[in-house]
């Protein structure tokens, strides 16, 4: 077993070799522009392109021509947000969005409201999931679109998707998801989901970054974006632009494998996830963040109250985790899912995130428990907030020194 | 963010972690910061017959630079007197510790508590408090 252990997969994840196998050729022979039409070069790189479409289309249920190509999941989120904004805007002006997405769409969504834009941001339950009560209360004749997360990044719960996208469908608004840490980790079919449009990114599956998908339905019903990028034309005019040749192969091969293993690599996955989530739980004064039946299989969002998660990951220094903790920002504000699921601050700066993959085994994850119980005990030793805890004091009746 | 040798040093190896009897009259304690802000430090010294600091501990919520910024502080109060302690600068700690820009409230934090346990150690002693200039935060 190689220190230190990653296990950050929701971050980014490290290249299957298989995938950069499928790439190298593209790199050096098969060079050729996939908009060239008139030598084998071009037929060569459009040759590589199509497989890559047809795998990205097999994983996630549509047809090979919904597949737009993009530079990643922020652009895949900022061409449908801001495309059928554009495109709809005399239908309506009212988006809908929850508290928890991903920046991409957050700040792709402030921006449409300085250019007029009505966006109703759903707060979630406790659990991390919405309210479908509150998305149907909020659902207005100017509703034009409705854009959830699959599965959160930070904690791992799954929305229910399907309910979502049929309350945006009756009425008459398309549904978008960032799926971006769900597709290849968990089914997902933009049929039987009922979504419309879905962007993903490569380099969360084991492929390569700088490449990912923007899907647009085609039928029932057609959905157009327009253009945020005018140029040649590429991709059915929605996203101009020489195609990343090699990071597409990457991306398809990507799917590929991702589809073929999915089954077994989940049930593997969230075994372990479990093992390591049930060890570290038991510890006196841990919490399990976010819904734990509803959500992906191998992220774990714990809370070590007391600790504070930037510390405790300078404990951890032969894991690579991250924290809700952000007290190398400015603003030394924690993380906005967890206050979002109605996290105290401090229960928010407490928090590790776990996030395992297809190169996790059950030794590092043996290993991972026991340095993290062991980190943890350790600032809880220097911890005056443990002590006053251990003392018996209330400590949300202390009146702490402005800060 | 990379740590710097130091902060690491005092991180790994923390100099006087543990507690003082805070209700001796040669026991000051200054309990600063808030578990919302991700930060919180207590810090005691005891004080001798004339004046000087003879222990001090402390024990610190926070990230590493707030760890390795309290640490160094009892390490520079031990035998200091009480108004030497006063003229201890957080950037002093910022310079010994290297401390980047966004970790520059952590040595602010050491400082509000070397100040705010002499302070309880005055009252204590039936000394006026000292006037402190306002939080940086």
């Amino acid at each position: 077993m190689e220190l230190p252990i990653y296990l950050d997969n929701n971050a980014t994840t490290p290249l299957d070799p298989r995938v950069l196998e499928a790439m190298l050729p593209y790199f050096t022979t098969k060079f050729g522009n996939a908009a060239s039409r008139n030598h084998a070069f071009g037929w060569v790189a459009e040759e590589g392109v199509d497989y890559a479409r047809e795998q990205a289309a097999k994983l996630i249920g549509c047809t090979e021509k919904e597949i737009i190509f993009t530079s990643g999941a922020t652009e895949a989120d900022n061409l449908g947000i801001k495309g059928v904004f554009e495109m709809y805007q005399d239908k309506g002006n009212h988006i809908i969005t929850a508290t928890t997405e991903h920046k991409a769409v957050l700040d792709t969504c402030k921006h449409l409201e300085k250019l007029g834009a009505k966006v109703t941001y759903l707060k979630v339950q406790e659990d991390g999931l919405i309210n479908l009560a509150e998305l149907e209360a909020a659902m207005t004749e100017q509703t034009i679109l409705v854009t959830i997360m699959y599965g959160n990044n930070e904690i791992g719960v799954v929305q229910p998707i399907k309910e979502i996208s049929a309350i945006a469908h009756k009425y008459g608004a398309l549904f978008m998801t960032d799926a971006t840490q769900a597709v290849g980790k968990i089914p997902v079919d933009v049929n039987a989901d009922g979504i419309d449009l879905l962007a993903f990114s490569a380099h969360k599956m084991y492929g390569p970054k700088g490449v990912g998908v923007l899907y647009v339905r085609r039928k029932n019903p057609r959905v157009k974006v327009t253009a945020q990028m005018d140029g040649g034309g590429h991709e059915r005019g929605m996203r101009s632009g020489t195609l990343n040749v090699p990071g597409i192969v990457g991306l398809g091969k990507a799917c590929e494998l991702c589809r073929l293993e999915m089954d077994a690599e989940a049930a593997r996955l969230s075994a372990l996830r479990d093992k390591l989530e049930s060890a570290l739980s038991v510890m006196e004064e841990s919490y399990v963040n976010g819904n734990t039946q509803h959500r992906l299989p191998h992220v774990a969002n714990i809370s070590f109250k007391y600790v504070e998660g930037e510390g405790l990951m300078m404990a951890m220094k032969d894991l690579a985790v991250s924290s809700g903790s952000a007290c190398t920002s400015a603003s030394l504000e924690p993380s906005y899912v967890l206050k979002s699921l109605g996290l105290s601050d401090d229960l928010a700066h407490s928090s590790i995130r776990f996030g395992l993959g297809r190169f996790t085994t059950e030794e590092e994850i043996d290993y991972a428990i026991e340095n993290t119980k062991k980190a943890v005990n350790h600032l809880r030793d220097l911890s005056p907030l443990w002590e006053m805890f251990k003392e018996g004091i209330d400590l949300s009746k202390i009146e702490w020194a402005e800060h | 963010m990379a740590y710097s040798e130091k902060v690491m040093e005092h991180y790994t190896n923390p100099r006087n972690v543990g507690t003082l009897d805070k209700d001796s009259k040669s026991v000051g304690t200054g309990l600063v910061g808030a578990p919302e802000c991700g930060d919180v430090m207590r810090l005691q010294i005891e004080v001798d017959e004339n004046n000087v600091i003879t222990d001090a501990k402390f024990k610190t919520f926070g990230c590493g630079s707030a760890i390795a910024s309290s640490s160094l502080a009892t390490e520079w109060l031990k035998g200091k007197t009480v108004d030497e302690a006063m003229t201890i600068d957080n950037m002093d700690i910022v310079e010994e510790l290297a401390l980047p820009p966004v970790k520059i409230h952590c040595s602010v934090l050491a400082e509000d508590a070397i100040k705010s346990a002499i302070n309880d150690y005055r009252v204590k002693n039936g000394m006026e408090p000292i006037a402190l200039p306002k939080s940086h935060h």
